[in-house]
């Protein structure tokens, strides 16, 4: 139970980490674009680990599956940055300000 | 015949004021002059019928208002007291009818005058005819619209205006408590009949309403509201500041208005209510005191005015005093005697003071006029009876009714009946008697016997007035000469029966044989006091002139007088202005533009728009803010789905640590 726990912990403290990740960052996209990546790493290690915890191949599928969603969502995000960059040549996350209310 | 009286008038207006453009100028004065005058031929023939022959008289025409006890009609009491009011007011408006064609001639809005002089007549003959309280209310405000049109008959003019406004707001406080006391009567006696009223008033003597945690008196409480209104319509102490002011209206007017007629509704409104205030010492004392100060103020504020028409308004003023005192000492027939009287001799005082205007091109003030003596001898003469007669010069008018009344206030002092506001009364009415007649002669020296003061060019242009003019006033000088010696023994005799029913007097209260058996020194002293007036008079205008120049107390004195005692300043500052400022300040800028509109649409719509504001300044663009607020909305639904779980706490936890890093 102990080590069960200590699973569910890293996985948790790992998501924590990821989003106090995004949470903080005020320059660096890229480093937002890796917080979410993190993000998604730790969501899949908790499925995995409930699927094995719980002894169901569902949530492997979906850790599959979510990876598969990363890969595509990084490849767009980091595509719309690179635009970004051509437009602006700069990708400081605190002059992305055209659109406030 | 009897309803003819009052239609008459108010026909006339009509035709006048709606046909005046087709009838001419011409057209409208003879209409409206002969219609009045017809009906003071029939008033005379109600006066015979209802006084002389002693039947009276009640019409009930339909029915006005009719809700559960209150039922009113229109209804017309003609008694003696109605019948006498009727002929002065009738043979009064005629005569200045007719004087006014003349007067008003070159006014190009003659035929609106006439129609307002007609509506004038009409309501007071309403006034005096009515049968309930309700009834003569209606007159009671019709004359005091009446009066707001007549003053305002120069409309262009701002003084006009002023006075005219003045006019009518002082008697709306008056009506205001009149129309309180017509409440207080109708929840008392369940009725608004004089009739019903009058006949079970005695009953009420012992009844007491809880006002204010007091015992008042029902009949105190009801006589005092009365007067109240009388206090506004008859220009006492308090609510006199209206009367001097109301003389910027033509002078026919003033005659009409404040001589003969408006002021006294509020004198007759207490002598029809004899038989109700009678039951009531209170009440009587305060009709003493307040008339007997307004007798003295106005007299000794009349003797320094420099105005012809102001001094003459002050002299209305004094004796309308003299007329409510004789009411509070409960000679009700002398008070009406004396308003018979000096309707008279006051209508030929302002008729003869408006010939002097007319001749002397409109200048009203005194110290530029002088020696029109050479030059208007007839107006001289006829002033100078008016003068006489208001003075209370023996066989003329006014010493029947003026010096009866002052024996009457004798009586307190130094007969048996020891009274302590009769005897104010008798010191302060005393001392006018000298200031009437002192200002009387004053009037007479200034205008007519001192040198000449005025242009060359105004001299030049003087001449006596057309027959038109001087035809009223030698009919009123005839009555002022004649009336008093007339109807004395008919108004004020021993045990005449002519007023029948319609005055009422307590035997114990009933004091007027006492002053046929004052001692001889007592009856002189009134005589004494305006010869005392008139030797003051000569001696300041011929003898010793601008003595006074030094004297620092008479300038003082004068000019505390000629201010009116600064009655308007203390008025305007402690009360005028300041409801004025509360008006504008609290009520229209703290209240209606400031409070209601903060919490109603202002505020409102003003508190949307700022909460719009800050929830706008929440979209900064900055995409780490979004994500603060994503995660805040996202831990606050957490909350809410484990809100009542077991893991809250720990949420709770992460949450806090979320906040907090």
């Amino acid at each position: 139970m102990y080590i069960q726990l200590n699973y569910i912990n890293v996985s948790t403290l790992l998501f924590l980490i990821s989003l106090i990740g995004i949470f903080l960052n005020q320059r660096n996209i890229l480093v937002m674009l890796m917080s979410l990546e993190m993000m998604f790493l730790a969501v899949s290690f908790n499925l995995i680990f409930s699927s094995i915890l719980l002894d169901d191949i569902i949530g492997q599928i979906f850790s599959l599956l979510i990876l598969t969603v990363a890969a595509a969502e990084s490849s767009i995000g980091l595509a719309i940055l690179v635009v970004y960059y051509r437009i602006r040549s700069v990708i400081t996350v605190e002059l992305m300000t055209l659109m406030s209310g | 015949m009897y309803i003819i009286v009052i239609i008459l008038p108010l026909v006339g207006s009509l035709i006048s004021g709606f046909g005046g453009r087709w009838l001419g100028r011409y057209g409208t004065s003879i209409l409206s002059t002969t219609f009045v005058g017809v009906s003071f031929f029939l008033a005379i023939l109600i006066f015979y019928e209802t006084g002389l022959c002693g039947t009276t008289c009640y019409i009930s025409l339909t029915s006005w208002i009719n809700a559960e006890t209150l039922s009113v009609k229109w209804g017309f009491l003609f008694d003696s007291l109605t019948g006498v009011m009727l002929v002065v007011i009738t043979s009064i408006s005629t005569l200045v009818h007719l004087y006014s064609i003349s007067y008003m001639e070159s006014d190009p809005h003659s035929p609106r005058f006439m129609a307002y002089l007609e509506i004038f007549t009409f309501f007071m003959l309403i006034l005096v005819t009515a049968d309930n309280m309700l009834q003569m209310f209606l007159g009671w405000e019709g004359v005091g619209l009446a009066s707001y049109l007549l003053i305002n008959f120069w409309f262009t003019r701002l003084a006009a205006n002023q006075s005219a406004i003045k006019a009518l707001v002082i008697n709306r406080i008056g009506d205001f408590g009149l129309s309180i006391g017509i409440f207080t009567i109708f929840y008392l006696f369940s009725s608004v009949e004089y009739l019903a009223i009058f006949s079970i008033s005695p009953f009420f003597q012992n009844y007491y309403l809880i006002l204010l945690g007091y015992e008042v008196n029902c009949i105190t409480l009801v006589g005092i509201l009365l007067f109240v209104g009388a206090v506004g319509k008859s220009a006492q102490l308090g609510l006199h500041t209206w009367l001097p002011d109301a003389m910027e209206g033509p002078t026919p007017v003033s005659a009409l208005i404040h001589a003969a007629t408006m002021v006294t509704a509020g004198v007759f409104l207490m002598i029809r209510f004899s038989p109700l205030i009678e039951y009531s010492t209170t009440i009587l004392t305060i009709l003493t005191i307040v008339g007997s100060l307004t007798t003295f103020f106005a007299a000794m504020t009349g003797a320094f005015q420099n105005d012809l028409k102001r001094v003459i308004a002050y002299s209305t003023c004094s004796q309308l005093g003299y007329m409510v005192f004789a009411c509070g000492l409960s000679c009700y027939n002398v008070s009406l005697f004396h308003l018979t009287n000096h309707a008279f001799f006051k209508a030929l005082l302002f008729l003869s003071a408006g010939s002097v205007i007319h001749a002397l091109s409109d200048e009203q003030d005194m110290r530029k006029m002088g020696s029109l003596i050479r030059f208007l001898p007839v107006t001289y003469s006829l002033m100078l009876i008016g003068s006489l007669a208001l003075a209370g010069f023996p066989f003329l008018t006014g010493f029947y009714s003026k010096d009866f009344i002052l024996e009457i206030s004798q009586i307190s002092t130094n007969a048996n009946l020891k009274e302590v506001s009769g005897n104010i009364a008798c010191w302060l009415g005393s001392i006018s008697v000298f200031f009437t007649a002192f200002y009387s002669f004053r009037l007479i020296y200034l205008t007519f016997i001192n040198n000449a003061n005025s242009n060359r060019m105004f001299v030049n242009s003087i001449h006596e007035s057309n027959w038109i003019i001087l035809t009223p006033l030698f009919l009123l000088a005839l009555g002022s000469i004649f009336i008093g010696y007339t109807a004395k023994d008919l108004f004020i005799g021993f045990g005449t029966n002519f007023w029948g029913t319609s005055i009422f007097n307590l035997p114990i209260r009933s004091i007027q044989i006492e002053a046929e058996f004052l001692e001889a020194k007592l009856k002189w002293l009134p005589f004494f006091l305006s010869i005392f007036g008139i030797l003051i008079a000569t001696t300041l205008n011929i003898g010793v002139r601008n003595f006074h120049k030094g004297i620092i107390f008479y300038s003082f004195f004068a000019f505390l007088a000629n201010k009116k005692w600064y009655w308007d300043l203390i008025y305007n500052r402690f009360i005028t202005y300041p409801l004025l400022v509360f008006g504008y300040k609290v009520s229209f800028k703290n209240l209606d533009r400031g409070f209601i509109e903060i919490l109603g649409p202002f505020g409102l719509s003003n508190l949307i728009t700022t909460c719009a504001n800050i929830t706008k300044q929440l979209q900064t663009g900055q995409i780490t803010h979004y994500l603060f607020f994503m995660i805040l909305g996202v831990c606050f639904f957490l909350i809410w789905a484990n809100f009542s779980s077991y893991l809250f706490s720990s949420v709770v936890l992460y949450l806090v640590l979320l906040f907090f890093i």
